[in-house]
């Protein structure tokens, strides 16, 4: 098993039996594929769907049936449709358990920047700001460090934020990552990597537990 | 009660310049790209339209955006159109900006006769910035203001010709708010059955929100899906 999968896998195992989850577009929509097949959870799609299914191949797919990353889907036994107001009406009344979002930068305090870079990156915020804001667990899946190498975990964030302390994990190629009262807490380490180097590649404070921490 | 049938060229020519107009879709889903390139001939310009996104590169909304007949985009996100993004950066295209969830309960609240609604959603971001804010019971909140719009175009996959209209799957989205929301509601039809023969309960869309149905003879290849490689 490579890095990438067993980081996957790791986050995989943040959803849980019964929840209402919405993986966001990229990364974190592939988590199904590591997801153990028993296990029943109702995935939301902001365009209007609950129950999405797996992602199908070119000549088995309808065309009136995307998920909101465009892809594709089926649904499954027990799915529903609805118009967008009763889609954002399941986000923002808290019936979402759990959303795995990708980020730009995510603070020391848990604000979360994911929507735009002012000048290169600006198309528009989606339904990104309700899920961040709303959803009951927030958790981050993303690299640790940009192209150019910097640390995209940060003491405040540098661009526009899409909610405000909202993210209560991070996970990375690195490390697992919590955003607590206390700060940032390190909570897991990926297999080869060394404590000395994740604290060398955030560039905000990280609590290192006294107890050897556990690898990924 | 009348049949509110009519040809695509006398349904798109009630429509002028600088009119404000909701286009139903979620990317190709309700999209009703037959409507839009029956606009796209007829050439109107200045208009503002409101929609979720602006298509992709080469399909429906992008043909008017192209054409030069749109001065202002209302959307969630303009992800997907490369065209879009370079026309608003290089300043020749005016975009709004809304929260997914917040754009489509705008429309709902002009369609339900209401002047605005209070909420928490992005008052922490450059988004709320130019927006009132009220205070309720000692919490800060954002005023959202109603949209509404000359027209609607919208895509059904079942219609009767009072107007009753059916969605398919997840082509539902923005459609049956926008329907509420608009001056005149122009929608466009897979299927055209006769009065009685849509399940009442099943309906999406209740005739009186709508004023002009276009049975489409066939439905273009943009309707169809798509390989992009994903």
């Amino acid at each position: 098993m490579d890095a990438k999968e067993r980081m996957m896998r790791t986050v995989a195992r943040e959803i849980k039996e019964g929840m209402t989850v919405n993986l966001g577009i990229g990364q974190p929509t592939r988590l199904v594929n590591y997801l153990d097949p028993e296990l029943s959870i109702c995935l939301h799609s902001e365009n209007g769907i609950t129950g999405v299914g797996p992602v199908l191949e070119f000549d088995q797919a309808d065309r009136n049936l995307i998920d909101a990353g465009g892809a594709y889907v089926s649904t499954l036994p027990g799915a529903a449709f609805f118009d967008s107001s009763v889609s954002f009406a399941i986000v923002r009344s808290g019936r979402i358990d759990l959303t795995v979002l990708g980020a730009f930068e995510v603070a020391m305090n848990g604000d979360l920047a994911n929507w735009m870079v002012p000048g290169v990156f600006a198309a528009g915020v989606g339904g990104g700001m309700e899920l961040a804001q709303k959803a009951r667990r927030v958790i981050i899946l993303m690299t640790h460090r940009d192209r150019q190498g910097k640390s995209k975990i940060v003491r405040e964030c540098s661009l526009p934020i899409s909610a405000k302390g909202c993210v209560q994990r991070i996970y990375t190629d690195l490390a697992v990552i919590d955003v607590s009262e206390q700060g940032l807490m390190l909570r897991m380490i990926a297999e080869g990597i060394s404590v000395d180097e994740v604290t060398a590649a955030t560039a905000a404070p990280l609590h290192i537990p006294e107890q050897p921490v556990p690898s990924f | 009660m009348r049949a509110k049938t009519d040809t695509i060229e006398s349904a798109i020519a009630r429509i002028g310049d600088s009119d404000t107009i909701m286009v139903g879709g979620f990317g190709v889903p309700g999209t009703p790209f037959c409507l839009l390139d029956e606009l796209a001939r007829h050439g109107q310009k200045h208009l503002t339209l409101i929609k979720n996104d602006a298509n992709e590169a080469g399909m429906g909304v992008d043909h008017l955006l192209q054409n030069g007949q749109i001065d202002k985009l209302v959307v969630s996100h303009i992800g997907l159109n490369a065209n879009a993004t370079k026309l608003m950066n290089e300043g020749r295209l005016e975009v709004e900006f809304c929260p997914q969830g917040i754009l489509a309960e705008r429309i709902r609240c002009a369609g339900a006769g209401l002047f605005g609604f209070l909420t928490d959603i992005g008052i922490d971001t450059i988004l709320a910035e130019d927006k009132p804010r009220v205070e309720v019971d000692g919490r800060e909140l954002l005023l959202e203001k109603p949209l509404e719009a000359d027209f609607a175009l919208l895509h059904a996959y079942r219609a009767d010709p009072l107007g009753n209209l059916v969605y398919a799957a997840a082509a539902q989205n923005f459609s049956p708010l926008m329907a509420m929301a608009a001056g005149q509601v122009i929608v466009e039809t897979e299927q055209l059955l006769a009065s009685g023969d849509l399940q009442p309960e099943s309906i999406h869309t209740p005739s009186p929100f709508v004023d002009v149905l276009v049975e489409l003879p066939m439905l273009t290849a943009e309707y169809g899906v798509l390989r992009r490689g994903r």
